[in-house]
């Protein structure tokens, strides 16, 4: 770390890790709703692939794949998916976050999985960019806004 | 669809806001402002609303998810609920109108954006810990609001961040030990709604379990509401944050955990259990009485006026917690009366602390004099009327809450409660004359030849209308709610009392 | 007697560690040390819900076709793990915050230690 060239070993081991660690992650949100994970784990694992790069690669390679800019925008996205189904339910008649009526499919329990589904993946996408965000932040200083 | 969705609407327009402020104004800046004065203008309208629609109809249950309680979260809009938020909402539009220009003075360019964002966040929590019916939503708003406050006072000038990060550990802390208290209490009971535990509790009975759940929770709230000896975060926490910032924390944030006390004391542990089986009400009198003097005191030594409306409002916060540990009609309801009330002064002093700190650059009272007042005549009225509030003279707004806290000592027969009440009156008179007297009577020293050209020397530099307006309607509103407050008595507050509460007889 | 000192042993040890980051905030005199006994209680108290939830000689709570969703004292109790999912997130939220102010202190005043960073406040011309 108190080197300042780059280490071939770092960079090729970091390069081949961090595609299989955000797979991990993929699979970790999409599995969330039977089997141990969710949207905030996943969402986490995601992060380490990209923060993984940050730090072996140094700062302007390792944000080519996620530039700073996008970590608050996309946060916010992400919450809004989640909000937006939950808002999607209450426009089509339930209450708040009553995924039994939107219309993924005809079976009211199959309509809720698609939208725990749904909900997963904003949560997922928010905490990535959030917490490559903080990353960013405390390491750069103010962000661009 | 409005009616159908009325509890849960204020926290979730506020919600949508502050999620939608970074994504729209991420081209255009200056959107983010009136987002954010669109969503308070709309919630304000919704929950003013609501007082109409559960004082007719009753309360309103929202179960979300479909899910009935107590396995789902509901939302519950009872008369109290409709109260508190009406009240936070209405203080938050009038501070934010004027907010647009101190944030614009105070704020370096780039953090305009997530400063709007985070007030919204901040609304969106407080919203929720009000409206909501289950004891574990209210951890989650919690650090919803607590989250974008640290942020919110960090942002001011050289010391925020030291006085955000006081706030950050303790807030933390106060957090924690609310969530333990909710962890005790569901071990004992099995649910988490409030109102299913309002019918398990008297079949528990007075299990250690139980005691050490409610004192956590307690602990943990009196540290949201800075209840002696509670409030060390507050005095900075106010002082160093921006203008904007302590207008919108000084009148709300406090009431919040006023609010959970009254509803964790009354309405789910009941009266019996906090006068008989454990002594909180006294507890929390006692303190409350030890907050009155001390923040009274404390004020007095300031030279700074936002310190010294700081420990003021640890005295005020005194008021309404020895309103709940009175434990009678008359106490409570001058509890309630003061959330309202103390809103309204605190969020005028501020205001007008802001207005001083915009036009004459500082906010010390050492160099405050009669140049001032000749510059800012408006805002001195204000500030003047506001002090008269805050130290109780009718007809003001602010000594019929004193009335209410004196009789319900009475009633007692709690005559050091009595006591400190009118002591900390002529404490208050203190503190805020020695303000008033230096506007008013203290000449300013200028140069003699000033003195011949005297008509042109007077300046007025009075703010602008945008933050004028709000300054003098929350003046005036502190004039009409106290010539009105038999209506809100009557026609609001009689209604919240819990039905264990003795009626008021006069 | 044994069984109030042995039988719940967890929750002596989640005490301890609550008292332990309690005594980090309180006595500890570098910022960063606080924060570090601020996130050591907090995980005491998220230790303590997970621990209210388990039963003996119980599973996770999948429902497993062999045992049937019949007799709920075989599968451990979901709902205080769901709780600290977002205590967690919580934290993490908050040690964020927390080490952003840390930055914007060490920035201004270039020491994170308190009773210094104090006098250096008390003459900070403001």
């Amino acid at each position: 770390m108190t080197r300042n060239e780059d280490d071939p070993i770092i960079t090729l081991i970091s390069s081949i890790v961090a595609p299989f660690i955000m797979l991990f992650g993929l699979y970790v949100i999409f599995h969330g709703h039977y089997s141990p994970g969710g949207g905030f784990q996943g969402g986490t694992l995601l992060a380490a692939g990209i923060i993984l790069l940050r730090l072996a690669l140094g700062s302007e390679l390792g944000k080519k794949q996620f530039p700073s800019r996008l970590g608050i925008p996309l946060g916010s996205l992400g919450v809004l998916i989640y909000y937006g189904t939950g808002l999607a339910a209450l426009l089509l008649g339930g209450t708040f976050l009553n995924y039994a009526f939107i219309p993924f499919t005809r079976l009211a329990s199959h309509n809720r999985y698609w939208g725990i589904l749904s909900i997963e993946i904003g949560v997922g996408l928010a905490v990535m960019a959030v917490l490559v965000a903080i990353y960013d932040d405390l390491l750069e200083g103010e962000p661009r806004v | 669809m409005i009616p159908t969705n009325a509890p849960a609407l204020p926290p979730l327009l506020f919600l949508f806001t502050g999620l939608l402020i970074p994504l729209a104004a991420f081209k255009l800046r200056r959107l983010a402002y009136w987002l954010a004065l669109a969503a308070t203008a709309a919630a304000s309208a919704v929950a003013v609303s609501n007082i109409f629609r559960v004082l007719d109809g009753g309360a309103i249950h929202y179960h979300f998810g479909g899910w009935l309680p107590p396995i789902g979260i509901e939302y519950v809009l009872d008369p109290l609920s409709a109260f508190v938020t009406s009240v936070i909402n209405v203080i938050a539009l009038i501070v934010l109108i004027h907010a647009r220009r101190t944030v614009e003075a105070d704020l370096p360019e780039g953090k305009h954006v997530p400063y709007y964002a985070l007030v919204m966040l901040m609304m969106a929590g407080f919203n929720g810990i009000v409206v909501t019916g289950d004891f574990f939503n209210v951890y989650v708003f919690l650090e919803i609001c607590s989250l974008a406050l640290y942020g919110l006072v960090a942002v001011g000038d050289r010391k925020s961040p030291v006085a955000a990060f006081r706030y950050l550990v303790l807030g933390m802390i106060g957090g924690c030990f609310y969530l333990l208290g909710v962890g005790f209490l569901y071990m004992s009971s099995g649910s988490l709604n409030m109102a299913d535990l309002k019918a398990i509790l008297p079949v528990l009975g007075a299990r250690p379990e139980v005691i050490v759940a409610l004192a956590f929770m307690l602990l943990g709230f009196g540290l949201k509401m800075a209840l002696f000896p509670l409030h060390g975060w507050l005095p900075d926490a106010y002082t160093y944050a921006p203008t904007a910032t302590s207008s919108l924390m000084a009148p709300i944030g406090t009431k919040i955990g006023a609010y959970v006390l009254i509803r964790i004391l009354y309405f789910v542990f009941g009266l019996g259990f906090i006068t008989k089986t454990v002594p909180a009400a006294t507890i929390i009198a006692w303190l409350s009485a030890a907050a009155i003097l001390y923040g009274s005191i404390q004020a007095m030594a300031q030279d700074e006026l936002k310190r010294m409306l700081a420990f003021s409002s640890v005295a005020q916060v005194g008021y309404i917690g020895l309103g709940i540990g009175l434990a009678n009609a008359w106490g409570l309801v001058g509890a309630l009366l003061h959330i309202l009330n103390h809103g309204l002064m605190k969020a005028c002093l501020f205001l007008v602390a802001g207005n001083f700190r915009m036009k004459l650059g500082h906010s010390r009272i050492s160099r405050l004099d009669q140049e001032a007042r000749r510059r800012m005549p408006w805002s001195t009225a204000a500030f003047t009327l506001a002090a008269l509030s805050m130290i109780g003279l009718p007809p003001t707004v602010g000594f019929f809450s004193k009335w209410y806290l004196a009789w319900g000592s009475i009633r007692n027969g709690s005559w050091v409660f009595l006591a400190v009440i009118l002591v900390s009156s002529l404490l208050n008179a203190v503190y805020f004359f020695r303000v008033v007297e230096r506007l008013y009577l203290k000449p300013a020293d200028r140069p003699p030849e000033a003195e011949k050209s005297g008509a042109a020397a007077r300046v007025r530099s009075e703010v602008g209308a945008s933050m004028l307006i709000p300054t003098l309607v929350l003046a005036a509103a502190l004039l009409a709610a106290g010539l009105l407050n038999a209506f809100i008595v009557k026609g609001v507050l009689l209604k919240i009392l819990p039905p264990g509460l003795a009626g008021m007889n006069p | 007697m044994s069984d109030f000192l042995v039988g719940h042993y967890f929750y002596w040890f989640v005490f301890l560690l609550m008292t332990i980051g309690l005594f980090g905030i309180v006595l500890k005199k570098n910022l960063i040390k606080k924060v570090i006994g601020m996130s050591i209680f907090q995980v005491a108290i998220i230790l303590f819900f997970v621990a209210s939830a388990s039963k003996w000689g119980a599973t996770v709570p999948v429902l497993d076709p062999k045992l049937g969703a019949a007799d709920t004292a075989k599968y451990i109790n979901p709902l205080p793990h769901c709780l600290m999912l977002t205590a967690i997130v919580v934290g993490v939220a908050t040690s964020g915050v927390a080490f952003a102010l840390i930055i914007s202190i060490w920035r201004r005043f270039k020491t994170l230690d308190e009773p210094e960073l104090l006098a250096k406040m008390r003459h900070d011309p403001d």
